[in-house]
């Protein structure tokens, strides 16, 4: 009998449903688990995701049909039975349940373990096998809870009100921005937003997602418009004649890279807050054992280091090969 | 200790240099006192040796995480530091305990003659009660690799600000053979007496590259040019009878060089002189390659063949004190007069010379002479305004570098490797090869000098054009040619090309050339030949 999913050259493939899932080259028919650039790509014939993601994959790709499937609800799909499954990586995303003849496959797309208040939590799904991510699989990986990164970045940007700065938080635009709008004491201060993050909030909030307001930087911002201010700005914003309006300012950045102090210095921020969509070594193992599997097949990430592991804890482990060979930079994830 | 931490989280992790001081004299103002003073001793470079090998720490720590070793060995190259490895790999404190800085060196100075049986108890017993981000610095100044980057400027502008007393008077008082264990805040730091300490150097007044043409300068006669010198650039004291020769590092390496003792006889009591240590090739009267004085840094002791195939020799720019009195508010030309006289008494065996003053009308004819200087293994030339003080430290305006400008060859990208630490993602460690007739020889290894966006460029098509791999080391097809500057070239029987380049980096992707267009081993010997 064939494996209930496959790699192809496209990407997952599940021969029983004819379809692929984030595959990287167009295609017929896609599961996307997530609106990501890595993972939701243009130029597929249709789209499958959550209902809650399809918004914003509407406003990245433009006009691609897509179709929506509520998550824990099933859907045959040739011989097979597909599912999604929160991965509380990012508001709407999902793990890909496939079922075929009895046997379950499930594709964790990026997970995250700890509940942030935006998120659908992540679920474990019991499984036969388990495709993780493993972005930050090495224990040298390990997040404090979110509760504390969140009153560390309140206190650093009350430093900098009382100092008379700006406080420029880098983040991801989808994602990581709207996950700290939520966690911070946001009423602290003036909240401003690059556009391409304001862009995602709008959509958010019309499918009823709970952010506190924000104000959008245009041309006409000028510095001291908004003493004190916290302005969230995708990461390439920084450093930019963009970020320099705001006169003087400090700079953070939010991401599980900040974990380590050569990233923080290479970033040259004056802070580096440890906050990552994305599960940790810990967060990893569990996930992996929470859903039973035998075989784990691992991507993004450690992948040759994280299968050695796995397999010394008696799993037996492989490797999806993606088209950049799973060398993402830190550049690339959140 | 979490006091001490933080202050290095902060200094480690700001890039702004009034916010290192800023924190700095925050912590010298508030911590205990034997703990501001051993945070100078470990910012100044005063570490204690290791007590534990990292490779031993790594283990206790692989255990006890309840992790492989294999696997922290593979987590080592994403961080690129072990210190921090097994600090971020160890399980959460069990208990939260806070002893001072002091208390800990006290601690490690305890536990250095110890057994080692003893030391693993110890170390994990201080783990367990030592909150994640103290455990850093805590691995660090067991294995003696606490480093932080913070000049010695930016310490005594912070212990100036925190104490009230004038930056170079403080710069003087810190230089020296001391440790908290021999002295204490009040007597180092706060009291007036400069005679406490006979080997005390004076802060070495530095000198900043030249950019624009030398005739902005002025007048070619208010200036005295003599070479750059590639070598150790030292002061030699000689005062209460015994000669201290220290390095420009604040390195007291007196023992290393046997063969400058004699200056102890030579030079009358009360006499600094600044200048260059450098292993000197008697048959032509004029410096062996730095290499050759490389070879005797690294030993203890250095063996009588070494003593006589690369004997060092001082070659003094400058007078810095005489029968005692402090001379560096004088201008140069009188110190240089002084230092001349003093020489000239000198018998002809001593190990001491004057560095010769270069003649010139003009800077044309300056900039000639400067042109040479490759041939006489210095670096290029030293302008210094007759007029200058001795400052402490580097000042604008009135002393300057003109090196020459770098060797450049272009070569063919070979093989790729990732980076450590903050360039562990990145293909940055790259090998490059000229053409030997229809083969491509490696030459030399290059890290630095592309932009971030190059390296994130060339890194893309690494991950591509990948040929072979070799564990970490991959070999790309030969097609991007990149402008090779470097500083220095030099014979190697131990390299394939039979060639090392002293400062290898990258200055340009020239994308315009094709791989055949690289430069060949051909071209790479007749830069030997000419300044080899
Ligand atoms: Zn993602
Ligand atoms: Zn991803």
């Amino acid at each position: 009998m064939a494996p209930v999913l496959s790699f192809t050259p496209e990407g997952i493939y599940c021969p029983a449903g004819d379809f692929h899932i984030d595959p990287w080259r167009p295609v017929a028919r896609a599961v996307i688990t997530h609106g990501h650039a890595d993972h939701a790509r243009p130029g597929h014939g249709s789209y499958l995701a959550t209902p809650q993601a399809a918004p914003v994959m509407r406003h990245r790709l433009g006009d691609i049909r897509i179709d929506t499937l509520a998550y824990g609800a099933t859907r045959r799909i040739g011989a097979a039975t597909l599912s999604l499954h929160p991965a509380g990586h990012l508001p709407g995303s999902a793990q890909v349940r496939v079922e075929v003849a009895g046997e379950v496959w499930v594709v964790s797309g990026d997970y995250k373990i700890e509940p942030d208040g935006l998120a659908e939590p992540f679920e474990p799904v019991p499984c036969h096998a388990f495709i993780s991510e493993c972005t930050f699989g090495l224990p040298v990986f390990r997040w404090r809870p979110q509760a504390e990164v969140m009153a560390a970045i309140d206190a650093w940007w009350a430093e900098n009100r009382a100092a008379g700065r700006v406080s420029i938080l880098g983040a991801y635009s989808l994602g990581k921005a709207q996950r700290l709008l939520a966690g911070i004491d946001a009423g602290a201060g003036p909240v401003l937003t690059h556009g391409a993050v304001e862009a995602t909030n709008e959509v958010l909030r019309a499918q009823g997602y709970a952010l506190p307001g924000t104000i959008r930087v245009t041309p006409e911002t000028k510095p001291g418009d908004h003493p004190g201010a916290l302005v969230l700005a995708p990461p390439a914003a920084l450093g930019t004649p963009w970020a320099r309006r705001f006169g003087p300012a400090s700079a953070g950045f939010a991401s599980g890279w900040m974990q380590l102090r050569g990233v923080r210095r290479r970033r040259g921020m004056d802070r580096g807050f440890v906050l990552s969509d994305h599960a940790d070594w810990d967060g990893l193992n569990t996930a992996i054992r929470a859903t039973g599997a035998e075989r784990v097949f691992v991507t993004h990430g450690y992948t040759a280091v994280f299968r050695r592991w796995l397999e010394s804890q008696g799993l037996d482990a492989g490797i999806v090969a993606t088209e950049f060979g799973g060398e993402e930079t830190e550049g690339e994830v959140a | 200790m979490r006091r001490f931490a933080r202050l290095f989280d902060t200094l480690d992790r700001t890039t702004r240099t009034n916010a290192k001081v800023a924190a700095l004299a925050e912590y010298l103002t508030g911590a205990p006192e034997e703990d501001r003073l051993w945070a100078i001793a470990l910012l100044s470079g005063r570490r204690p040796r290791r007590v534990v090998a990292s490779a031993r720490l790594r283990d206790w720590a692989a255990e006890r995480a309840g992790l492989p070793l294999w696997l922290v060995e593979e987590s080592y190259p994403v961080v690129g530091d072990l210190a921090e490895t097994i600090a971020l790999i160890l399980p959460p404190p069990l208990r939260g305990e806070d002893r001072s800085l002091a208390e800990w060196m006290d601690w490690l100075a305890a536990l250095r003659p110890q057994p080692e049986a003893a030391h693993k108890a110890a170390v994990l017993e201080a783990w367990d009660g030592m909150a994640a981000q103290d455990r850093l610095v805590f691995n660090k100044l067991l294995t003696g690799g606490f480093r932080v980057g913070v000049s010695a400027g930016l310490v005594t502008r912070a212990l100036s600000q925190a104490t009230g007393i004038e930056a170079p008077k403080l710069a003087h008082r810190l230089m020296g053979d001391w440790t908290p264990a021999t002295t204490s805040w009040d007597r180092l730091i706060l009291s007036e007496d400069p005679a406490d300490d006979l080997s005390r150097p004076y802060p070495f007044c530095l000198a900043h590259p030249l950019e624009d043409p030398a005739a902005d300068l002025g007048a070619p006669g208010d200036w005295l040019a003599e070479w750059k010198w590639d070598g150790i650039r030292g002061q030699a004291i000689r005062r209460g009878g015994e000669l201290y020769l220290w390095s420009r590092g604040e390195d007291l390496i007196t023992p290393r060089f046997p063969d400058l003792a004699p200056l102890a006889d030579f030079l009358p009591d009360g006499t600094v002189i600044d200048g260059e240590i450098l292993a000197w090739d008697r048959a032509a009267d004029r410096p062996l390659a730095f290499a050759r004085l490389q070879t005797r840094l690294g030993r203890k002791t250095v063996p009588k063949k070494l003593l006589a195939e690369a004997p060092a020799r001082l070659l003094a720019y400058d007078l810095l004190e005489q029968e005692g009195t402090d001379l560096r508010p004088l201008p140069l030309e009188e110190r240089r007069l002084r230092l001349d006289r003093l020489l000239q008494q000198l018998p002809a065996e001593a190990p001491l010379a004057a560095s010769p003053l270069m003649e010139f009308g003009t800077w044309d004819e300056l900039g000639a002479q400067r042109a040479a200087a490759r041939s006489h293994h210095a670096e290029g030339l030293m302008l210094k305004h007759r007029a200058s003080p001795y400052h402490a430290g580097r000042r604008r305006g009135d002393w300057w570098k003109w090196k020459l400008e770098p060797l450049r060859i272009d070569a063919v990208l070979l093989y790729a490797q990732a980076g450590h630490g903050r360039r562990a993602t990145l293909f940055t460690d790259f090998t490059f090869a000229v053409w030997d007739g229809p083969e491509l020889v490696p030459f030399a290894k290059a890290y630095s000098g592309l932009t971030d966006a190059e390296f994130a460029e060339i890194t893309a098509w690494v991950r591509r054009n990948t040929r072979d791999r070799f564990g970490p080391v991959r070999q790309v097809a030969p097609q991007h040619v990149f402008e090779i500057a470097f500083e220095g070239i030099r014979e190697s029987p131990r390299h394939k090309s039979g060639i090392a380049l002293r400062f290898p980096r990258m200055a340009r992707w020239r994308r315009d050339k094709a791989a055949a267009e690289a430069s060949t081993l051909t071209e790479l010997r007749a830069l030997l030949d000419l300044y080899g």
